[in-house]
């Protein structure tokens, strides 16, 4: 056996490593990688020519965890989301699947948007829900207009089938008329 | 009587459990009794298989003389003892299988003609990990609705009707019938006809998920008129508190993330997605057998869900400990 | 000669073997012409039988080593009620590991290995049939199993059961790509699987030595005839539902999902469907070790050969009607379970005349006690207890309780560690010499069977109990006071001897390998064909085919077998026979070694595992794999020697 063997392996491995670790992690349940909601802006005018502070590690985290992007399309389900928002396309509430972010479409604005609630009927759920769902919700919320790594999501729900397989779906545009570091 | 105490000897006692709350050996109801019935026949014909072959195997390994070998050349030859011998024991064979095969089909028959006349019927649901429990009637205002436990007049059929809102469960009462999967798409039944009062245990029996383990379910069987006692009492809505404290449990439940998920009825909190809270604290046991029903229980319930069930879907609120004292005092009076 | 007969007698243009090329000579050049080439390339290019069943065998006991590993760990948590050495989810992901080991890469492949090892050597041939999809079969078996220990190594293994019942598995419950991984490793595994069947089947049924009929053949072949053709039926069917599983996870198709007219239980059906013929496919194999051994250690033939013979036909075909013993609880039409309750109890019948026909051979014979015959009798006492529990769950009352327990656990480890294992590690120590050319040590031997024996039910046995007593599978812990503490405390204690037990049957194969007495070409006196060449056999396997005229040819021809003359030494050739007399058919040229399966496992490899990432990637990745099956496949130009003709 040539050493070369143990060295492509490991080089798989480790790629497999960098590809895996974050979509596959399990949180620690009881304290749970949950900063704060923070009441994000989804201004993209900052004096002196400055940025809007970057999205955090935790919260970043949750983007790319398929646990997350889980539980937030069974929260999704279960706080009926859908009841405005329909499945992502809208119907009072506007659509989600698409380009389109009134206030924002970064992970911490989103989760603040469902933190705060918004004007003309989106409710606040602070207090309703625990910060860790509101960003497993943001991260549902991202994956359905295609922003998140397609390994990270699941095709379909066991649900009537409303959209086409969400690992298909395609990343909206960013627009730069909406925050940066989309 | 008797027959179990052949099995439990059959087992040797010390192992077996007859007297346990979530065993297949008690028999404390019809399916059960039946089972426990079939059982003892079939270990009877399968331990006198046993033996025969084991006895023919020593006998075949201490027979010496005589022998048909490679040594005289004579290793293609047969005795002529062997060919009845094989006629006679694929007789043995077929006639102790076909008796068994008639013995389960009896039992069957049975088991399916047992509970026709059901009179009571009730819907369990099962979600990843817990058991949604409601009781049908034929007047919509005396459904009653509660989850993680199940109260069973004895010697009344009872019709469970099973369906399950995530993945494939088992309800698994031993003490009182076999189990029957819970699959989403599909209805499934179990009948159910207790034959002794007592308390007993249930459990999931098919792997759905972390928490598999922890899905337990408390069954009560008691007189016909127990349970139209507990039946009344789950009707009635929760009273309203008394007390400073279950004022403020009250006021946070109603008010914060607790009334997103649960119910309880004759309160602003009417969450679907959770167990039923509203006669909570007359039950035996905390997240679908996980602790004991006691108030230190409770508490440390509150306190950090997740760390006495990681993974379940009761988030880690991240409650004072004033808050969980207040909460923990509001749901003690929810008998 | 006269110069008539000059004209008429054929050219001697091609070295051939026979009268003239015969001894030590014949040998040389066989030897050359069958040897593998030198180095690395030549290593992973071989196409010789040995070579991929050694293989084979090596890897499949690595698993089962990883796989009894997890048994510890699974049993140390399970020692004391709540217990918090493992959490739920790691726990859900070993036994996961465990199960899919050592069914998907443990018990077949090792069956697979021993066959393909033996088969040649017990019909009389040099080779397999397709020798390098033989290989192709081995590497792709090595393929699936890396994936599956990588991933889990890393922490994204599967946690979803050996058997992944949707929705639990589907895309929404199961999180990220572990069922993935899962479903893929068994795609991996499946084409292994139907690979090296096909081969056997082709090599038992056209190669074997002339004179060789159907019911002269070993029953190990008969075994392994039956067992493979059944891989080729249900193979097909667990591929089919991973392969939707997989699509359902990556594209949304909806198979599995009732809400959208598709169904769970097409899942269970699908997989039971292959998953019990499976079993019978890990315990056929082993019933011909059982055969082999049985007829060597008694110093006779087994008695009544065909009962035995027809009975592994009658197994092989009824297992096949056998599978929704699995649902019983699934709340299918009670109707349609009786059927399936008859025809599981009818299934041990032609099991149970086996097992009278071993041991009227034993009862007419003079039985040495050795190391392979203590393994027969520990699997008498053992599988048939397992046997008869099968036959309790067979019965759908009883199932209604005791499926999904402990019971079952109990049943299968009994049938699968009784009915596969101690035949396996019997065949081991039989065919260990002929493996490797020494013997293993008896002493250490019989220590270690009478260890693995006692300590197995020691460790399974108080299983029964446990089931009984409510204890339901896949738990990571239990409550106290349920009488489940005392059962699981004595199987923790049983696990750790067995797992000494295996450690030093492998401590004894290391050191008989090394240091251990040398083997005579047949030091256990045996009958069958493969003991007829040297220990370990040399490449060619045979110098000259022989010639068949009894089922127990090394004891009713000996040194006096006649042979085939004719076959060309200088170019790999196979003699073929015909299908049920084995008359001397045609001579057919056999595989050079060839570095191409490999190479095309990797190419399927890197499909297989990419498209649990993307679709494309079975559109790209068949680009590869078209190359690389193109370029094995690609004609050779035909022998230039001429033929000589018959005129």
């Amino acid at each position: 056996m040539s050493s070369r063997f143990p060295a492509s392996l490991c080089a798989l491995g480790l790629m497999a490593c960098l590809a895996g670790c974050h979509r596959e992690a399990r949180q620690d349940w009881s304290k749970p990688r949950a900063d704060a909601v923070p009441a994000a802006s989804p201004d993209t005018i900052f004096p002196g020519n400055g940025r809007a502070a970057p999205v955090t590690t935790a919260a970043a985290f949750y983007e790319h965890n398929a646990h997350a992007i889980a539980r937030g399309q069974q929260l999704f389900a279960t706080m009926n989301c859908s009841g405005c928002h329909s499945h992502g396309g809208g119907g009072m509430g506007p659509a989600l699947i698409d380009d389109k972010w009134v206030y924002g479409g970064r992970i911490d604005q989103i989760a603040a948007s469902i933190m705060e609630g918004r004007p003309n009927g989106m409710p606040s759920w602070q207090g309703k829900l625990t910060d860790q769902q509101m960003w497993q919700l943001a991260a549902y919320v991202r994956s359905l207009s295609g922003q998140v790594p397609k390994d990270a999501v699941s095709a379909r729900a066991d649900e009537l089938s409303n959209t086409p397989p969400q690992t298909q779906t395609e990343r909206e545009p960013l627009r730069p008329a909406d925050s940066a570091q989309q | 009587m008797n027959r179990r105490a052949a099995i439990c000897v059959l087992l040797a006692a010390p192992l077996a459990n007859c007297g346990g709350v979530q065993t297949a050996l008690g028999g404390e109801g019809a399916e059960g009794a039946n089972f426990v019935r079939l059982f003892t026949v079939f270990m009877i014909v399968c331990a006198a298989m046993y033996l025969i072959i084991t006895v023919g195997l020593i006998v075949a390994l201490r027979r010496r003389k005589s022998a048909l070998t490679l040594d005289d050349r004579r290793h293609h030859e047969t005795s002529p003892v062997l060919r009845p011998a094989l006629a006679i024991w694929t007789a043995l064979v077929v006639t102790g299988l076909a008796a068994l095969t008639v013995a389960s089909f009896l039992t069957d028959r049975s088991n399916a003609a047992v509970a026709r006349d059901s009179r009571l019927t009730l819907t369990v649901t099962a979600n990843q990990w817990w058991w949604d429990v409601e009781y049908h009637s034929p007047d919509a205002s005396r459904t009653v609705h509660t989850a993680n436990e199940i109260h069973l007049p004895v010697g009344v059929p009872a019709e469970v009707i099973l369906k399950s809102n995530d993945v494939i469960h088992s309800l698994w009462i031993p003490n009182l019938a076999g189990k029957q999967d819970l699959i989403p798409g599909r209805v499934t039944d179990l009948q159910l006809v207790p034959r002794k009062a007592g308390q007993y245990r249930g459990q999931c029996a098919e792997f759905c998920g972390i928490q598999h383990s922890l899905m337990a379910l408390d069954v009560t069987v008691e007189s016909k008129a127990d349970f139209q006692r507990w039946y009344q009492a789950q009707l009635q809505p929760a009273p309203p508190p008394a007390g400073s404290l279950e004022v403020a449990g009250y006021g946070y439940f109603t008010t914060r993330e607790c009334s997103s998920c649960h119910n309880i009825g004759g309160t602003p909190a009417s969450g679907q997605i959770a167990p039923d809270l509203t006669h909570f604290a007359s039950r035996r046991s905390i997240a679908a057998g996980t602790l004991p029903m006691t108030q230190a229980n409770v508490a440390r319930w509150l306190a950090d869900p997740q760390a006495q069930k990681p993974g379940n879907h009761m988030p880690n609120i991240g409650l004072s400990p004033d808050q969980v004292r207040a909460l923990t005092a509001y749901l003690g009076t929810l008998k | 000669m006269t110069a008539a007969e000059k004209a008429k007698a054929p050219p001697i243009d091609v070295p051939r073997d026979g009268p003239e090329l015969t001894g030590a000579e014949l040998q040389r050049r066989l030897a050359r012409t069958w040897d593998s080439p030198p180095g690395l390339i030549g290593w992973l290019s071989s196409v010789d039988h040995k070579d991929v069943g050694r293989r084979y065998i090596v890897t499949a006991l690595l698993f089962l080593a990883l796989a009894g590993a997890l048994a510890i760990v699974m049993r140390l948590q399970l020692a004391r009620p709540g217990n918090d050495m493992v959490g739920a989810a790691r726990y859900n992901e070993i036994f996961t590991m465990h199960g899919t080991t050592m069914m998907f890469l443990f018990a077949v492949p090792v069956m697979q290995g021993m066959q393909i090892y033996l088969t040649p050597l017990m019909v009389g041939t040099r080779s397999t049939a397709f020798p390098r999809l033989n290989a192709f079969s081995y590497w792709t078996y090595l393929a699936g199993g890396c994936l599956l220990w990588v991933a889990f190594i890393l922490n994204i293994g599967p946690d979803v059961g050996w058997f992944a019942y949707p929705p639990l598995s589907g895309p929404q419950y199961g999180i990220g790509k572990r069922a993935d991984i899962w479903a893929q490793m068994v795609t991996f595994t499946e084409i292994a699987a139907l690979a090296a069947a096909v081969s056997l089947v082709a090599t038992i049924l056209k190669q074997r030595a002339p004179g060789m009929t159907l019911a002269r053949m070993p029953l190990f072949v008969w075994a392994t005839l039956v067992t493979s053709l059944m891989v080729i039926f249900s193979m097909p069917s667990v591929a089919l539902a991973s392969g939707m599983l997989l699509s359902d996870r990556l594209v949304g198709t909806q198979f599995y999902n009732p809400v959208e007219r598709g169904d769970a239980l097409l899942w269970q059906h699908l997989f039971w469907f292959f998953g019990h013929p499976e079993v019978y496919i890990i315990f056929l194999p082993a019933t011909g070790f059982i055969s082999e051994i049985v007829a060597t250690f008694a110093r006779r033939s087994v008695v009544h050969y065909p009962i035995v013979v027809l009975s592994l036909v009658a197994t092989g075909i009824l297992a096949f009607g056998l599978w929704v013993h699995h649902m019983f609880a699934t709340g299918l039409p009670r109707v349609g379970y009786s059927f399936y309750t008859a025809a599981s109890i009818a299934v041990s019948v032609p099991t149970g005349l086996q097992i009278f026909c071993w041991i009227a051979t034993l009862w007419e014979g003079r039985p040495r006690l050795e190391v392979p015959l203590l393994y027969v009798i520990g699997f008498i006492f053992t599988f048939v207890i397992g046997g008869l529990t099968g036959v309790m769950i067979a019965a759908v009352p009883l199932d209604l309780q005791l499926h999904d327990t402990y019971f079952i656990v109990a049943h299968f480890h009994y049938v699968l560690i009784g009915g596969a294992v101690f035949p396996l590690l019997g065949a081991i120590t039989y065919w260990f010499p002929k493996l490797t050319g020494r013997m293993m040590s008896e002493g250490l031997g019989k220590v270690g069977f009478w260890m693995i024996f006692l300590g197995f039910q020691l460790a399974f046995f108080p299983m029964h109990i446990a089931g009984l007593n409510g204890m339901p599978r896949r738990v990571y812990t239990y409550p106290a006071g349920m009488g489940l503490e005392l059962p699981n405390m004595l199987s923790s204690i049983g696990s750790l001897v067995v797992a000494l037990a295996v450690l030093l049957f492998v401590v004894n194969m290391v050191k008989s390998v090394l240091v251990g007495k040398k083997a005579d070409p047949n030091p256990w006196n045996a009958p069958t064909l493969e003991w007829a060449t040297a220990c370990p056999p040399p490449r060619y396997n045979f110098a000259h085919i022989p010639m068949i005229d009894s089922r127990t040819p090394l004891w009713d021809q000996g040194k006096r077998m006649p042979v085939v003359h004719g076959l060309r030494v200088e170019d790999r050739e196979l003699l073929l026979t015909s299908v049920l007399a084995a008359e001397p058919d045609v001579r057919e040229p056999s595989a050079e070694p060839s570095l191409w399966p490999f190479i095309a496992t990797l190419a399927v490899t890197v499909m297989f595992v990419c498209s649990i990432f993307s679709p494309w990637a079975v559109l790209f990745g068949a680009v590869p794999v078209t190359i690389a099956l193109i370029a094995w496949f690609w004609p050779k130009s035909p022998v230039p020697d001429p033929e000589p003709t018959i005129s």
